[in-house]
């Protein structure tokens, strides 16, 4: 390709849209967080996420979320087309408060949990995942 | 998507007043997203299963609101506390107005 001052133009906004893109899908996770805290403080600890490091398809990631004492937990992937996941509210019976699930990656990002305490409070962790194959299609 | 919706679950036969037992669900199911387009170019349009339930004699132990990010074929494990023999009832809603049951019976040990 000659580089003509189109093209240089066009280079240019692809790497500004580059730049700008991520941000964009963290502010969708954020906006998620936002709606489930109602603007609370999130604290730190006592919510545990395991996770692969790597995940070769990201059609099936398993992951799972432990938090003690929580009534309820979201579950983000803020580099998902929709960042939000899986909503899990425990019950009276429930054990402990976790739960194993299988979820869908598009490709190598943050995924967050957050978790409503019994007394009102908020903590959230997140874990990075490497996708090889990004499960989202399209 | 109504055909060949199969849920598995495995609950233990008996447990012991009071203690917790692990259960693990599985729901054979498509998924679609709603992004995915066919050969055509056309999107398929979103077909999922968006909430599950699990109830304990009429009592919740969990429910989970699902989104298209959820694996095809949704899997679940969690803990249950089992005060008394009865029997568990799990429910998923399908975005098309089905539901699908199952139940299985818990005896004390």
């Amino acid at each position: 390709m000659e580089l003509t001052r189109r093209n240089a133009l066009a280079i240019g906004a692809g790497a500004f849209a580059a730049t700008i893109l991520p941000f964009q899908a963290f502010a969708a996770a954020d906006e998620a967080i936002a709606a489930f805290t109602g603007g609370a403080d999130v604290g730190e600890g006592g919510i545990t996420l395991t996770s692969p490091e790597i995940a070769e398809n990201g059609n099936t990631v398993p992951i799972s979320v432990d938090a003690p004492g929580a009534v309820s937990i979201v579950l983000l992937a803020a580099g998902n087309p929709d960042p939000a996941v899986a909503t899990a509210n425990f019950g009276p019976l429930a054990a402990a408060q976790s739960v194993a699930m299988r979820i869908r990656l598009a490709g190598s990002q943050d995924i967050v949990a957050v978790a409503k305490m019994a007394d009102g409070s908020f903590v959230k962790t997140s874990n990075a995942i490497k996708v090889t194959i990004g499960g989202c299609g399209g | 998507m109504a055909s060949g919706v199969k849920p598995r679950v495995k609950v233990p036969k008996t447990a012991a007043a009071g203690s917790s037992i692990t259960i693990k669900t599985l729901i054979s199911h498509k998924m679609e997203s709603g992004r995915r387009k066919d050969k055509a170019g056309e999107l398929i349009p979103r077909s999922i299963i968006n909430r599950f339930t699990a109830e304990f004699n009429g009592q919740s132990v969990i429910e989970v609101m699902m989104e298209p990010s959820i694996s095809t074929n949704p899997f679940f494990e969690f803990e249950a506390t089992v005060p008394e023999a009865g029997e568990f009832k799990f429910t998923w809603y399908d975005d098309d107005g089905d539901v699908y049951e199952a139940v299985k019976p818990v005896a004390m040990a």
